[in-house]
């Protein structure tokens, strides 16, 4: 096999068994509470006394159905297994007969429209800015440096609640909450555009000021290893152009911040969450604390697996393109040692 | 020691900064020992002189609240840090210091768990316990964040086993847990000390962000449950900013002072990391 090959193939087995373990997490954990989960959770629904008993029956026999809960927990950890790889989260509970497809579909492009930007630039941004300041030095590094490290060590939550307080709130220039005018009604038009546009940067902005910051401070400190090292000294008796360096000094320190990004991606993913109940954004994070506000079982399990699935997939990417820049993994494959 | 630390202005600051908010959170309670959760006022009355941030939407002091707050995050902080870095530090250490099978085993898992997104764990375990103490926040959170202390514990003991001094202990016929006690935890305290401060610091923060996520402590306050108490309330749009920025500050400046005092003692045990020496 080919190094390449076999670089690929663990990784994606790794992946694989990643992903089953969150699944089985996902499984079990729930049904350690102490009953029959469906017998609780449907006692809960008719204690509020909001759901009739016909359909309280006929929920009950949904999610018997659904669960397979006359069978053995192996073989319904199998259905579940099966299930999640048809794509098919279940039924919610709190908006029965919704199914949780349809309600997380409704939320996710809001939470992707928001993080995956938030993410590349950030990750581009914050890198550029803290090789530039290893390089330059004095008062500009100083600078770089210690708003970087301001930025990194806020928490997601905290940035949100600071920006919400200081540019919707004491100075009004933005919208406070939702991801739209409630007057609007989401469609292709140039008005709708331009309202989610000013919906969308406060809660952008937390999230990317920050991943700018942990991004910048880690490369720093990279690019002031590599700038240490024999071959920039070297380059620089030889009168290369800054800029030569500079990107030479990037390429070098890229190889870490490459595994940075995918640490990167773990924790936004979780502040991502918190950052869109801040804003009431109407993206994965709102819907899920909804969720657990109304003990819906299925939303809450179907929005951390598919969180699972999007962290472990970005991580894939990464680890994908590791494989292809890391100049020794590419060089084995080619056969050069 | 200290005193070339305390030389290091970044550590000295974040140092008394966090030595402030820890004895505020300590000792306030001691002394203001009223039950936080009980109503003194109406909604959303300002500061004055009596209650001197003011009450919350449903009529509670909000420094009264604030100070047994700091206290109780503090304490979710210190339980889930202590108990993830000793599972970090016993998984890290058998697996670098017997290396093999064991290894491979402890390894595989870590990575496994590294690669879920700590929150989703935090989620399901949180949901699963429906009922939720201070201490058992902490746990939850102890047991969740262990990964990558035992990773990088795992680097230091596989290094440091092939050490001259280990094989003398070794050969000379010492015992493996005293030699583990003796031979391999003194050279990475340092290390464990760094991981035990940021265990702390994210710690603090998973409790803010499960409380966000309405999955806090019950019937006891913390700085989490303060946010979410008036994000919920409105606080925000209502103008009411004593009840929500104090707990937001707060919360940063613990996060950014733990940063700090962790970095500056990376770079006193790691010289290489100064720019000028």
């Amino acid at each position: 096999m080919k190094p390449f090959t076999r670089y690929l193939v663990t990784k994606i087995a790794w992946y694989l068994l990643a992903f089953l373990a969150a699944a089985a997490l996902n499984f079990f954990l729930p049904r350690l509470i102490p009953g029959n989960p469906v017998d609780q959770i449907v006692s809960g629904m008719g204690s509020g006394g909001t759901v009739s008993s016909a359909s309280l029956q006929r929920i009950y026999a949904t999610y018997i159905k659904e669960f397979g809960l006359d069978q053995p927990l192996i073989v319904q950890f199998g259905t579940y297994l099966n299930r999640l790889f048809h794509g098919d989260l279940g039924t919610s509970f709190a908006n029965y007969p919704a199914s949780v497809n349809s309600i997380v579909r409704a939320a996710l492009p809001w939470s992707i429209a928001l993080q995956l930007p938030a993410i590349l630039i950030g990750w581009l941004i914050g890198n550029v800015l803290g090789a530039v300041a290893a390089y330059r030095g004095g008062i500009f590094d100083r600078t770089v440096f210690l708003g970087a490290l301001g930025f990194s060590s806020i928490p997601y939550f905290s940035l949100a609640i600071l920006l919400l307080y200081a540019f919707a709130v004491a100075w009004p220039i933005l919208p406070s909450s939702g991801g739209y005018n409630f007057i609007n009604s989401p469609a292709f038009t140039f008005g709708f555009f331009v309202d989610a546009l000013q919906h969308y940067i406060l809660p952008f902005l937390s999230l990317v000021l920050i991943v700018i910051g942990g991004q910048a401070v880690g490369m720093r400190s990279m690019a002031i290893y590599e700038l240490g090292s024999d071959y920039v000294s070297y380059e620089n008796s030889m009168g290369l152009g800054e800029n030569r360096i500079i990107r030479g000094i990037f390429r070098n320190a890229m190889l870490p911040q490459i595994t940075g990004l995918a640490l990167a991606i773990g924790s936004l993913v979780g502040g991502a969450l918190i950052t869109e109940i801040v804003f009431s954004y109407p993206g994965i994070g709102t819907t899920l604390f909804t969720a657990i506000g109304q003990n819906d079982y299925p939303v809450i399990q179907g929005i951390t697996i598919l969180i699972t699935l999007a962290v472990l997939g970005a991580n894939f990417l990464v680890d994908l393109s590791y494989g292809f820049i890391d100049p020794r993994i590419r060089a084995s494959q080619q056969g050069e040692r | 020691m200290l005193r070339s630390l305390l030389k290091n202005s970044r550590f000295t600051f974040s140092a008394v900064l966090l030595l402030i908010i820890v004895l505020v959170g300590v000792i306030g309670p001691l002394i203001r020992r009223a039950n936080p959760l009980f109503a003194v006022g109406g909604r959303y009355d300002r500061p004055d002189s009596k209650l001197w941030l003011g009450t919350d939407a449903i009529g509670n002091d909000v420094f009264l609240q604030l100070i047994h707050g700091i206290g109780n995050s503090l304490y979710i902080g210190l339980v889930a840090g202590v108990i993830a870095t000793l599972i970090g530090v016993i998984i890290g250490l058998s697996a670098g210091y017997f290396g093999g099978l064991l290894d491979e085993v402890l390894m595989g898992m870590t990575n496994v768990f590294i690669t879920i997104p700590t929150i989703v764990i935090l989620v399901l375990l949180s949901v699963t316990l429906n009922s939720r103490s201070t201490v058992l926040l902490g746990v939850i959170i102890g047991v969740t964040s262990w990964p990558w202390t035992a990773r990088a514990v795992r680097s230091q003991a596989a290094s440091l086993r092939s050490r001259e001094h280990v094989d003398v202990a070794r050969l000379s016929g010492i015992s493996t847990p005293r030699i583990l006690m003796g031979e391999i935890l003194p050279y990475m305290a340092s290390y464990v000390v760094m991981a035990f401060v940021l265990q702390m610091s994210s710690g603090i923060l998973n409790e803010a962000g499960l409380s966000l996520l309405g999955l806090g402590p019950d019937n006891s306050i913390s700085l989490g449950k303060l946010l979410q108490g008036a994000l919920q309330g409105e606080a925000l749009r209502t103008g009411a900013y004593w009840a929500i920025l104090p707990p937001t500050l707060i919360l940063a400046l613990i996060s950014f002072a733990l940063l700090m005092v962790q970095s500056s003692l990376d770079e006193y045990f790691n010289p290489r990391l100064r720019r000028n020496t």
